[in-house]
């Protein structure tokens, strides 16, 4: 019989199979659109962070992922340029190095996260929902009309970031690098699910007053899960940008925060591997489908249809059955 | 000093008022019962206790301290601990994650909660959801417990039960306030099983206590006057 758990490893022998695969076949392109899948399921893992355990419906975590991008844009343009980001007060200069790059986007999703968490989970439903877009939205078009970093037309980098140890300009070895900390972020999502702070935040998803009445603010549960889900997709978005060596405001865009809730809708929403099997899905239907059509979403949409109407558990819960633990 | 004193509580749903003047007082160890007909204000009164709502005239003292303005999970925080009506055990999670999230520290933990009801042991990774009405008011005693409260609210924890569960849920308030010296507030009723627990009474008529006074001086003529019954 599948369980989730097996499915899971399934999934990941998979998503571990095929550039393997593709590797040794000399496929660099089939690498490349999986390393896309796995730094979109780093995202997606993020949000679902927030969305499936919490309950949270953020339309704006593509701010975050557009943080984590710009943070390796700038970080690396100033590198590559020997220009200092600042000179005073202190001079700070750029870097091409991944582990610095990443902890910055961390930082400064996370900042943002708490920021923009602070404020917008005073409301709920659908006013959390407008909140959570509106601050996507102005951080989009903050980055348009900031011309320093490239504005509308973005910022390119030469050449990937290093990480020591790895050649990361070779696709498997960049793979590897971003599957690893999707294993790493995959491993402190199921402990924070498992901890008293996931339980209690599964709780207030549940009933926010029976919360409250064994001693927990719901309000304090919500605003970490939410920074702790902005600082992994601001993970991803320094990933992304790296993947490609270019990032644009496009990032911020609404379009990217809804493509995030897609994978998670696609694979379960609160399943562990929910937005990984989203993700990957998603990744081989934009290429599979792209080559078929230009209006390839249309397709799509019919599918994601399909999955809202007749697997409401995702296709983890089509697969599985819907029963999980955070149901 | 009282561990709870209510004085002259009065609140509000809107613009109904449902309390008008609510006075009570719960001693430290003391099992107090908290009567009257349907509609007269228990469940109201334990809300405002509780800071699920707020009384706009009168003063709750929890402790010496004045709970005005103390959002629910302080009050909880403080040593409130509820057993709310209709048992409200997070659907969702296993008995064992009910309590891992209310847990906090103090002497009850999961196994003391298993111990006082062994049948929660039994059913450790089983859903919320699925378990029995009485398995369920369990776990809700058991969650409150894991707060590690000093008043513990049962609000109707009984209603709806099997006389077996029923008889099993009585046993347990008697253990806890034979072995723990918790200071219980009960609301519930049935009145023979109150008297085996309950050390003092206050009865609630249309928003008003109208009555307190020791569980034994409730008459058969007060009773009847007060509960209908």
């Amino acid at each position: 019989m599948l369980t989730e758990r097996r499915l899971n490893i399934l999934v990941l022998a998979l998503l571990l199979a095929v550039p393997l695969w593709a590797w040794i076949a000399n496929e660099p392109f089939t690498i490349t659109l999986a390393t896309r899948a796995v730094i979109f399921a780093i995202a997606g893992v993020g949000l679902n962070l927030a969305l499936g355990t919490g309950g949270l419906v953020s339309l704006g975590h593509a701010a975050f992922f557009g943080i984590g991008g710009y943070a390796m844009g700038i970080l690396a343009s100033h590198a590559q340029a020997y220009t200092a980001i600042f000179e005073w007060p202190v001079m700070l200069e750029g870097t091409k190095s991944m582990p610095i790059i990443w902890l910055v986007a961390i930082l400064a999703s996370a900042l943002a996260a708490l920021a923009i968490g602070a404020l917008s989970l005073r409301t709920s439903g659908v006013y959390f929902i407008m909140i959570t877009l509106a601050f996507g939205q102005m951080f989009y078009y903050f980055m348009i009309s900031w011309p320093a970093y490239g504005g509308e037309d973005g910022l390119s980098i030469y050449v990937r970031n290093g990480f020591p140890g790895l050649n990361t300009l070779d696709p498997i070895q960049f793979f590897g690098l971003t599957f690893v900390i999707l294993l790493l972020v995959l491993g402190l999502v199921t402990r924070l699910r498992a901890s008293a702070f996931g339980l209690a935040l599964g709780a207030a998803r549940q009933n926010e007053a029976r919360l409250r009445a064994v001693g927990i603010d719901p309000y304090r549960l919500y605003l970490l899960a939410f920074t702790l889900s902005g600082a992994i997709t601001g993970l991803s978005g320094a990933l992304f940008a790296d993947l490609n060596r270019f990032v644009s405001p496009t990032m911020f865009s609404w379009h990217t925060s809804g493509e995030i809730i897609v994978f998670i809708i696609l694979g379960g929403v609160g399943r562990l591997m929910g937005p990984v099997i989203g993700a990957a899905l998603y990744v081989m239907l934009e290429h599979l489908l792209g080559g078929v059509s230009d209006y390839w979403q249309i397709y799509f949409g019919a599918i994601l249809l399909a999955v809202v109407l007749f697997a409401r558990g995702g296709l983890i819960g089509l697969l599985v059955g819907r029963e999980v633990a955070h149901d | 000093m009282s561990l709870l004193r209510l004085d002259h509580v009065s609140a509000f749903y809107g613009a109904s008022q449902a309390l008008f003047d609510v006075s009570l007082a719960i001693e430290p160890g003391e099992v107090l019962a908290l009567m009257g007909r349907n509609g007269m204000g228990k469940s109201t009164t334990v809300k405002v206790i509780c800071r699920l709502l707020r009384n706009r005239g009168g003063t709750v003292l929890f402790d010496g301290a004045d709970m005005a303005g103390v959002p629910a999970h302080k009050a909880a925080r403080a040593g409130i601990g509820l057993v709310p009506e209709g048992r409200r055990c997070f659907g969702g999670l296993t008995v064992s994650e009910n309590l891992v999230a209310a847990a906090r520290k103090g002497p009850w933990d999961g196994a003391a909660v298993e111990a006082l009801f062994p049948r929660l042991a039994e059913r450790r990774g089983q859903k919320a959801a699925s378990l029995s009405g009485g398995e369920q008011q369990m776990l809700a005693i058991g969650r409150a417990l894991m707060t590690n409260p000093r008043l513990l609210i049962l609000d109707e924890a009984t209603e709806g039960l099997a006389p077996v569960i029923r008889q099993e849920i009585w046993a347990a308030i008697a253990r806890l306030k034979r072995e723990t010296g918790l200071s219980i507030l009960v609301i519930d009723k049935s009145l023979a099983e109150l008297a085996g627990v309950a050390d003092r009474a206050c009865v609630l008529e249309k928003g008003v206590s109208v009555w307190s006074g020791g569980f034994g001086s409730l008459t058969p003529t007060l009773a009847e006057r007060f509960l209908g019954v």
